[in-house]
């Protein structure tokens, strides 16, 4: 019977199209709205992610990347000195105003690494050597700040611009991910950023580290919190804590949070309702099959089969348009787009759930069926 | 037909059916009482909205009774579970309605096929039987057409041959000549009457349409709830 109820489901090809399109519909807006969601999130804990380091030390009371709390400069040796830890190295970050020879002003985050090991590079270059920044007043960008200071032509490698009346010389561009408030990024050296700002008592934002090998980094971080009284986090938590405060800040939450949840309802609705309507239209057939001795056992499988049959299609074509639409708009990074496969797995499991509940509703008719009807 | 010393292959005795409830239900079956014998083609006359297909829906098991017995073949339908009349109905009736009731995305192959494939037949067999049966009521060249591409009465000769290829012992038919004309009527009843009516089965035939009384063995009239009157047909030439 099985045959029978694929050649139902797919006989009327009108009813079938207009059934897949409804369900792909739901699937596409879902994981595109989602995957611009988490998109815009990743770019929120850009300035984390691009450093690539698994652990982060800072102020205890710390919020979220972007909110740097300086730290006394003695840090970098106590976290040196904790057990478990195979190396610990200074950053620098900070906002500072840029001056183009053009006249324009620009406000950028000046990142200051380590001079010996470069720790917190970005991992593609795009122009130039990233090494290059250890040359006197040397500087790198990433490819975000040549597009929001004026593109190629106004700043590229060898262009020359003030930071703080004292002179900077872009050696490099990096390739790096959006991050949400797109400030463009220039580095440095650790020494040389803290020459370029004007003159604190605390000029640590960060140490980084890494736990050595085989040590559980859930220790290590135990170990530098009780040891040095700061906060530190694995790179994920800080991504994390760093996401959860903008969802909570900036509206982004409850105003993409809606949308969200809204194309899920109303997508989850229309895929319901159309497999509903779909089975009601065909309840005299099923009707018929009842009265020819077809057990409800049998009718509610063939239900269960056309259900996931064309969910299954569904999802399969909704996912591969929503791909589509990421892989068209989101190519350069300029657009938010992560497609995880936690929201694909959360789709589908939504996905076969409805299908699932939409079926049950239409077996319970066809249970509560009188195959007479089929006489009228 | 009607040899009395034959067991009866559908025996109902006072078969009481209500619809509605309290104030506003309506007794349509007041008491049938009623023999079918096999081997013969018993017509059930009556004015519309009588209960001719209530008794028919009764007797097929797809309607419980209010009171009263029905037995088929036997069988005391109305004490059996739901789930066990269901496997009865599909191993022992065929039915054939007013409006065909083909499935139209089947071709007329796999329609006659599915009673088959309801009772778990292969496929491949299932179909070939189909094919044995659509060309007995000829349609041997209408195999892979859809419904919707046979005339009324080619879909309902495809109905018969449904209702018949699992070779049942009752053969249900609630005014199978209603949505046709009267050529068409009339052909679907000679077939009825030439494959369909066989010694060790009995055929039921719904209908208030009087040109085609002459092909019943049997006509009972059903009139005010009760089966007021059976008469024999005399058939011309030898039945
Ligand atoms: N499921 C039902 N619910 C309520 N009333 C019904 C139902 N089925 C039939 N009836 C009523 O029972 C009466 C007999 O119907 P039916 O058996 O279809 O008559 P016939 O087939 O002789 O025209 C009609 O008045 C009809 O309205
Ligand atoms: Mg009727």
């Amino acid at each position: 019977m099985n045959y029978v109820a694929l050649k139902m489901l797919f006989g009327d090809r009108a009813k079938y199209l207009m059934l897949l399109c409804g369900l792909t519909f739901a699937v596409m807006l879902i994981v595109q709205q989602g995957s611009i969601f988490w998109g815009l999130m990743m770019w929120s804990q850009a300035n984390i992610s691009n450093l690539n380091v698994p652990i982060w030390v800072t102020d205890p009371g710390i919020a979220q990347v972007d909110e740097v709390k300086p730290i006394a400069s003695t840090a970098v040796d106590r976290v040196r000195s904790v057990d478990g830890v195979e190396w610990a190295v200074p950053l620098y970050r900070g906002l500072l105003r840029a001056r183009l020879a053009n006249g324009e002003y620009h406000q950028i985050t000046l990142t200051g690494l380590e001079s010996a090991t470069l720790i917190g590079r970005p991992a593609e270059v795009l122009e130039g050597r990233f090494e290059d920044i250890l040359q006197p007043d040397a500087v790198a960008l990433d490819q975000w700040a040549v597009e929001r200071m004026g593109g190629p032509t106004v700043v590229t490698v060898g262009t020359i611009f003030e930071l703080n009346d004292k002179l900077a010389r872009v050696v490099a561009i990096a390739k790096t991910q959006k991050s949400f408030t797109n400030v463009p990024v220039v580095y440095t050296t650790y020494e040389r950023a803290i020459r370029y700002v004007p003159r604190e008592r605390r000029t640590l934002s960060y140490v980084l580290a890494k736990a050595r090998d085989g040590v559980p980094v859930a220790d290590v971080i135990q170990r530098i919190r009780a040891e040095t009284g700061l906060g530190a986090f694995t790179e994920e938590d800080f991504g994390f804590k760093t996401i959860m405060w903008v969802l909570k800040n900036t509206g982004i939450g409850i105003n993409f949070g809606t949308t969200i949840l809204l194309g899920f309802i109303v997508g989850m609705a229309i895929a319901g309702q159309t497999f509903y309507l779909f089975t009601i239209e065909n309840l005299k057939q099923f009707g018929a099959l009842k009265a020819m001795g077809a057990s409800t056992f049998t009718l509610a499988r063939m239900i269960l089969l056309q259900a996931f049959t064309v969910g299954l299609t569904g999802y399969g074509v909704g996912v591969g348009l929503a791909t589509a639409f990421g892989f068209l708009t989101a190519r350069g990074g300029n657009l938010p787009f992560a497609e995880t496969w936690q929201l694909l797995l959360l789709v589908l499991v939504a996905l076969l759930t409805i299908c699932l509940v939409s079926a049950s509703v239409s077996i319970l008719k066809l249970v509560r069926l009188e195959p007479a009807i089929v006489f009228r | 037909m009607n040899d009395d010393s034959q067991p009866a292959a559908v025996r109902a005795r006072s078969v009481v059916k209500s619809f509605g409830s309290e104030d506003t239900q309506v007794t349509v079956l007041k008491g049938i009482d009623l023999d079918i014998y096999l081997g013969e083609l018993l017509l059930l006359v009556g004015e519309s909205g009588g209960g001719k297909t209530t008794l028919l829906s009764a007797i097929a098991g797809i309607l419980d009774i209010d009171d009263g017995q029905i037995d088929v073949l036997g069988v005391p339908l109305s004490n059996l579970p739901s789930s066990k009349r269901t496997r009865f109905r599909g191993q022992t009736m065929g039915f054939i309605y007013q409006q065909f009731n083909l499935l139209p995305a089947l071709t007329a192959a796999e329609n006659v096929a599915v009673p088959l494939l309801i009772q778990k037949i292969g496929r491949a067999e299932a179909l070939r039987r189909a094919r044995v049966m659509l060309n007995r009521v000829g349609l041997g060249d209408r195999m892979e057409f859809l419904p919707k591409n046979l005339s009324g009465g080619q879909q309902q000769r495809v109905a018969i041959a449904r209702a018949l290829v699992n070779e049942p012992r009752l053969l249900i038919c609630d005014e199978p000549t209603a949505a046709l004309d009267g050529p068409n009527g009339q052909k679907i009843m000679k077939l009825l009457r030439e494959v369909g009516r066989a010694p060790d089965r009995c055929v039921i035939v719904v209908t208030h349409d009087s040109r085609i009384f002459h092909f019943g063995d049997r006509m009972a009239n059903l009139t005010d709830g009760r089966i007021v009157n059976i008469e024999h047909i005399p058939q011309e030439g030898t039945a």
